[in-house]
């Protein structure tokens, strides 16, 4: 068994069984196995799914529709982030 | 695409899948309609709390009812949703909010409701992370049958169960328009084709103001640009949803760990914009931290943005509309669409099969706009 995404412990096998299924791009992916979802945010893992979905639906790499990145760009401490402010 | 069926739902979140389900099973052919991936919308970026304080009677009832289908629904759909009972703990702030919650308690256990009302000492055995005093609260109200499910698991439990009643299903399919002739629906138009259909139903959340436009009906509803973060997981330390009126904040831990929370964002952005705000991000964070001083530690790994389909009263819009036949809207949940969907999908269903009408409908009916008689539901966080 090949781990794709390791956050979320999300097998190859388990990626191609959804794309069977009839998962179609990166985001209903997600949707059913939270691949993506972990602590690193799919930095890792994306670029594999993205490149088994291809090449299980006949689509380039170009086609395929990468998830929306949002911050923070790494994981930040929530005391961090409340910094001094008093709210 | 099929050429004809009873009912188009267009919109693939909770709302247009439990209703394919219920209306499926009521032995109606339906296909939804989705531009994007089921749960693409509001459903996939929801906070997914399933509550049933409520200070409308009304929203109390139908949350109730919501909740008793909750907890058969993996059973009935033949697959997990993820559904636990945590419970919902309200903050109570001062002496003010207090004589409201005694109010609502008051009504809410008059319908059935388990509710009491906690003193700070029980508020921090419940949830052991919280600081009362740095929530500026005096106590809370709790319902240990609140809770939350998996917004996606849930979706698509719905969407498989429907599917396999026969249900058809159409992502990554735009509609263009409303087929109408003589104040009746016909049909959709949608860049895959025309679908004829005798029955219409606008559950496309924050997009639902311009489906009901394509049909010539106008609907009152703003999209509100809402936030949310996540946290990394941990080991699990509550089970309660924590929610406040007066901050806006919500936050609870889900079932893999992590906590995920909202609270108004410092700027209100209505329209369709859905990038996130640093300003959010840092409120959010300080008053996480005050509620619960060890998350701290915690690392935040991602913050996003949906949208509330907000009405003037902040309750849906749901039901037939004046001087069009067959066109049904199912919309405007103000942030509550998750939890009231799968009763809302069964009054809908036995309306538009059975042509069952209830007092909950007609008091959810678009027409509600035209007088002002509006019970405003005071209730809301996020």
């Amino acid at each position: 068994m090949t781990i794709i995404c390791r956050c979320e412990d999300v097998s190859e096998e388990e990626i191609m069984k959804a794309i069977e299924e009839g998962c179609r791009t990166l985001d209903e992916l997600k949707h059913r196995l939270r691949l993506g979802m972990g602590p690193c945010q799919g930095r890792t893992c994306l670029p594999l799914a993205a490149r088994i979905l291809a090449r299980e639906t006949g689509q380039t790499m170009a086609d395929v529709q990468m998830q929306t990145s949002r911050p923070p760009a790494v994981p930040v401490a929530l005391g961090l982030l409340a910094g001094d402010s008093r709210d | 695409m099929i050429e004809r069926a009873d009912v188009a739902i267009v919109g693939g979140g909770i709302n247009g899948c439990a209703l394919a389900y219920e209306l499926s099973r009521r032995g109606a052919e339906v296909a939804v309609v989705e531009r994007r991936s089921l749960t693409s919308g509001a459903t996939g970026r929801c906070g997914a709390g399933v509550r049933q304080q409520w200070s409308a009677r009304e929203n109390v009832t139908l949350a109730m009812q919501s909740v008793e289908i909750f907890e058969q629904l993996s059973q009935d759909l033949g697959a997990d949703i993820g559904f636990r009972q945590g419970g919902y703990l309200i903050a109570v702030h001062d002496e003010e909010d207090l004589r409201q919650a005694e109010k609502n308690v008051a009504m809410q256990r008059s319908l059935g409701l388990e509710v009491d009302i906690l003193s700070p000492h029980e508020v921090t055995e419940i949830v052991p992370i919280l600081d009362v005093e740095g929530m500026r609260a005096i106590g809370a109200t709790f319902c240990p049958t609140d809770g939350h499910a998996d917004p996606f698991k849930t979706t698509y439990a719905y969407a498989e169960a429907a599917r396999r009643q026969g249900a058809h299903f159409y992502r990554f399919t735009t509609v263009t328009d409303i087929l109408t002739d003589q104040g009746s629906v016909t049909g959709v138009r949608t860049d895959r084709g025309d679908l004829s259909v005798p029955v219409v139903v606008n559950a496309a959340g924050a997009w639902s103001k311009q489906i009901a436009a394509m049909a010539g009906v106008e609907v009152p509803n703003v999209p509100y640009k809402k936030e949310i973060i996540v946290t990394e997981r941990m080991a699990r330390v509550f089970d309660a949803m924590v929610i406040s009126f007066r901050d806006g904040i919500y936050f609870s831990q889900q079932d893999e760990g992590q906590v995920l929370g909202g609270i108004p964002p410092p700027e209100t952005v209505t329209g369709y914009h859905l990038e996130p705000t640093f300003s959010f991000l840092q409120h959010m964070a300080a008053t996480l931290a005050r509620y619960a001083p060890v998350l701290s530690h915690i690392n935040v790994i991602r913050q996003w943005t949906g949208f509330y389909d907000v009405t003037p009263d902040a309750r849906p819009i749901l039901g037939p509309v004046e001087g069009l036949e067959g066109f049904i809207q199912c919309h405007g949940f103000s942030g509550h669409g998750f939890m009231l969907a799968p009763m809302v999908a069964r009054l809908l269903a036995d309306l538009i099969v059975d042509g069952a009408g209830s007092p909950i409908l007609e008091s959810l009916n678009l027409a509600r706009f035209e007088d002002m008689d509006i019970e405003q539901e005071h209730s809301v966080v996020g």
